[in-house]
């Protein structure tokens, strides 16, 4: 009995091992992959390994000590077109003259007569200051949190401690939030639009209720860059919808509805409308219509029974809804990119654009992190709170 | 999205390719695709394979140097020649991920226009970013000057959302002559004075990214004036009959080239290609179809006249242009994207 019971177990396994097999391969070790660059600092030490080591035992304070200027030097001379590049590279994130720092010590090294032991501030003062060997130990590897801070709008000093990577910015902070903001925008007006359009479609009949959900479906099944063009041709200055209402005598002046906050929350919402209604429209369907009936009758004003009786029993689609919606959007790209001012972007546009267009892979892939990050621990604090009120998601 | 689509299925087709060891493949040249791409494709592809009878094989990317160091890494994944922008050329060839060229295997530095040679890469097209504007409500030919002005023009602008090629118009707006753009932009003050001056049109810009955006910004009446790519506006103007104007004085110029990936095993056969699209013949068959700019030296006299007219190669267009600079941009563009963002959410 037992035996056979294990055997059972194994087959199980057995049968769920090409899923976890395919979800390993295609999901968890990309993700994996993508979220250790964001830890990951290779390039000092690929291509200065003598330095990278004296970097790790200096403590960033003052000069490092002589041993490391001979092993820069030594080092510089060594080094490959290929390695310098990719060098040169990471330490522009900090400093853009890094580049020409590198490649014109390197020449000058070479140039030098061999034999005499160099003189780094001869060639150039900068190695004399403290922030350009700063800047090489931060980088110096093989793991380190600077692209985890500067995605956070932070910067590690050895002198001063961790502070503000530019004074009085907070970029990515503001980003973060924004993306934040926006979802939760989106998700709660999606709701305040869903909620009584789910209300009326449950208590119709199977036919009409086919029929308008039809109309949920179409745009749904529809690709979303094609709707978002569509917006552009309502929003716009002289698009459809401006137009009308100054044709109507309604506005003298277009309305500013497009490349700003309004648009992208239009546009966002009517995106996701689909994934609220589907949800709330399921556990409204679900409930026994004949308890409503029953507080009434028990006495209960209607207000009272909604808030009592029905509100409880949809709860689980709602917040079903509202989080499929606010995780969705959390994400988006396309729609605030073309319907979206400057400072409607949100932190996926900046992902995409550092990993494909400034190659800055560590800050790319730290933003994801962040961006994962609070997603999950919004999710666990809406876990808990539903745990507690009795109402889970299950 | 679509890009990461795309890149996945050319990574997972490489994949296949790669494990089905392609020893002796056929040659294999990737352009952007689309009119751009068969421009190329009539104009030189299928008439090399005519004459030399080397079979070509085309593919299309849609740039990203993250791609070419994908392609290299793992050995030859089924590319040889490959169009890449500026930017990618100059990275690539810092890292080693394609192979220096040898000029005088294509003929020699002199067929060439100038600009179109770079140690590992070969002029493959040149093109513009030009101001654009809308006739009916912009009455002169503008200026930058005239497009930071908004009392002269009232009305939207549009630019492109990223700090690349708007610092170098705000100060060409600003007064700055064209050879000290970059001296101008590479210290602080420089930056500050090109982001003060892009602060007094802020009000009425509209930023885009796309390349088709412009056009249709202009089309739809949302902007009178915006910067574009040169080719947009010329089909626009001869294809779509819209009453727009190009203004190729100040504009900005890039180039695209031709490189060949360090893990090519075609590499004869791909010098051979590339020597015939540096051909004067050829060559002037390609504004045709589209309005690139040649990069053959010999090849500008045979173009016929009215199609001349539209290359941003064109003596008359060339007077006045400014290279857009690269090594610049590779080492400013975190620090200078950054602030941007910043300045642009304000």
């Amino acid at each position: 009995m037992l035996k056979g019971q294990r055997g059972g177990v194994l087959r199980s396994y057995a049968l769920i091992a090409p899923l976890f097999l395919f979800l390993l391969a295609t999901f968890l070790l990309p993700v994996g992959m993508i979220l250790w660059r964001s830890v990951s600092d290779p390039e000092l030490r690929a291509a200065l390994p003598a330095t990278a080591a004296e970097l790790s035992s200096w403590n960033g304070q003052g000069l490092p000590p002589a041993a490391a200027y001979a092993a820069l030097a030594t080092d510089l001379k060594a080094v490959d077109g290929a390695s310098l590049a990719s060098l040169s590279r990471r330490l522009s994130y900090e400093n853009p003259g890094f580049r020409a720092l590198l490649q014109s010590t390197k020449r000058k090294l070479e140039a030098a007569p061999a034999g005499a032991a160099p003189d780094l501030v001869a060639l150039d003062p900068q190695w004399g200051a403290n922030k350009t060997w700063q800047a090489m130990k931060r980088a110096a590897g093989p793991v380190g949190i600077y692209h985890i801070l500067s995605a956070l709008d932070l910067k590690r000093d050895y002198e001063t401690g961790i502070g503000p990577a530019r004074p009085g910015q907070a970029l990515y902070r503001s980003i973060i939030l924004r993306t934040f903001m926006i979802a939760s925008t989106t998700a709660i007006i999606a709701l305040a639009l869903a909620f009584p359009l789910c209300a009326f479609l449950a208590r119709q009949s199977d036919r009409v209720r086919n029929l308008l959900l039809l109309m949920v479906l179409l745009p749904f099944w529809t690709s979303i860059l094609v709707r978002t063009t569509a917006w552009l041709a309502l929003l716009q200055d002289r698009g459809v919808i401006n137009t009308l209402l100054m044709d109507m005598g309604v506005i003298d002046q277009p309305m500013k509805l497009l490349y700003n906050r309004i648009g992208v929350i239009i546009a966002l919402v009517h995106v996701m409308l689909p994934f609220m209604i589907f949800p709330l429209l399921a556990s409204m369907r679900s409930i026994d219509p004949r308890l409503f009936r029953a507080a009434l009758s028990l006495g209960a004003t209607p207000f009272y029974a909604f808030r009592r009786v029905y509100l409880p029993q949809v709860m689980p689609g709602v917040m079903a809804g509202t989080l499929m919606v606010f995780v969705v959007t959390l994400g988006f790209y396309v729609t605030p990119m073309l319907v979206g001012g400057p400072g409607d972007q949100m932190i996926s546009y900046y992902i995409a654009l550092y990993t494909t267009g400034t190659l800055n892979w560590g800050l790319a892939s730290s933003l994801g992190l962040i961006l994962l990050v609070v997603t999950l621990s919004l999710y666990a604090v809406q876990n808990a709170l539903l745990r507690r009120s009795g109402v889970g998601v299950r | 999205m679509q890009k990461k689509t795309t890149l996945l299925i050319a990574s997972l087709l490489a994949c296949t390719v790669f494990a089905a060891g392609a020893s002796a493949r056929d040659l294999v040249i990737v352009s952007n695709g689309g009119t751009f791409q068969e421009a190329q494709s009539n104009a030189i592809f299928k008439p090399f394979e005519k004459k030399t009878g080397i079979k070509v094989v085309e593919d299309t990317w849609d740039n990203g140097i993250g791609v070419i160091r994908t392609k290299v890494e793992g050995g030859d994944s089924g590319w040889d020649i490959v169009n890449a922008e500026s930017e990618e050329l100059e990275i690539a060839c810092q890292e080693g991920l394609i192979l220096p060229l040898d000029i005088d295997k294509l003929g020699g530095k002199d067929n060439y226009v100038s600009g179109a040679v770079h140690k590992c890469g070969i002029g493959a097209a040149i093109y513009n970013h030009v101001l654009a504007y809308d006739k009916t409500r912009v009455s002169a030919v503008p200026s930058w000057a005239d497009f930071f002005d908004l009392k002269k023009y009232p009305g939207k602008r549009a630019l492109r959302a990223s700090p690349k090629t708007n610092l170098e118009f705000a100060l060409i707006a600003d007064g700055v002559p064209l050879a000290d753009v970059y001296k101008v932009l590479s210290t602080p003050e420089g930056v500050d004075r090109a982001f003060a001056k892009l602060d007094t049109i802020k009000s009425s810009l509209v930023f885009w990214t796309a390349g088709g955006q412009p056009m249709q910004l202009l089309a739809s009446g949302e902007v009178v004036m915006t910067s574009s790519f040169n080719g947009r506006v010329t089909n626009a103007i001869n294809k779509d009959h819209k009453p727009f104007g190009i203004v190729w004085d100040k504009s900005l110029q890039t180039a695209d080239s031709w490189v060949i990936l360090k893990t090519s095993p075609n590499v004869d056969k791909a010098y051979e290609l590339l020597k015939f699209a540096g051909e004067a013949e050829p060559q002037s068959h390609l504004p045709e179809v589209q309005p690139i700019g040649i990069t053959s030296a010999k090849a500008m006299t045979m173009v016929k006249p009215e199609l001349l007219a539209d290359l941003p190669t064109a003596p008359e267009n060339a007077k006045d242009v400014l290279q857009i600079d690269d090594a610049f941009w590779i080492d400013n563009i975190d620090a200078l994207t950054a602030r941007w963002a910043e300045w642009s959410a304000q």
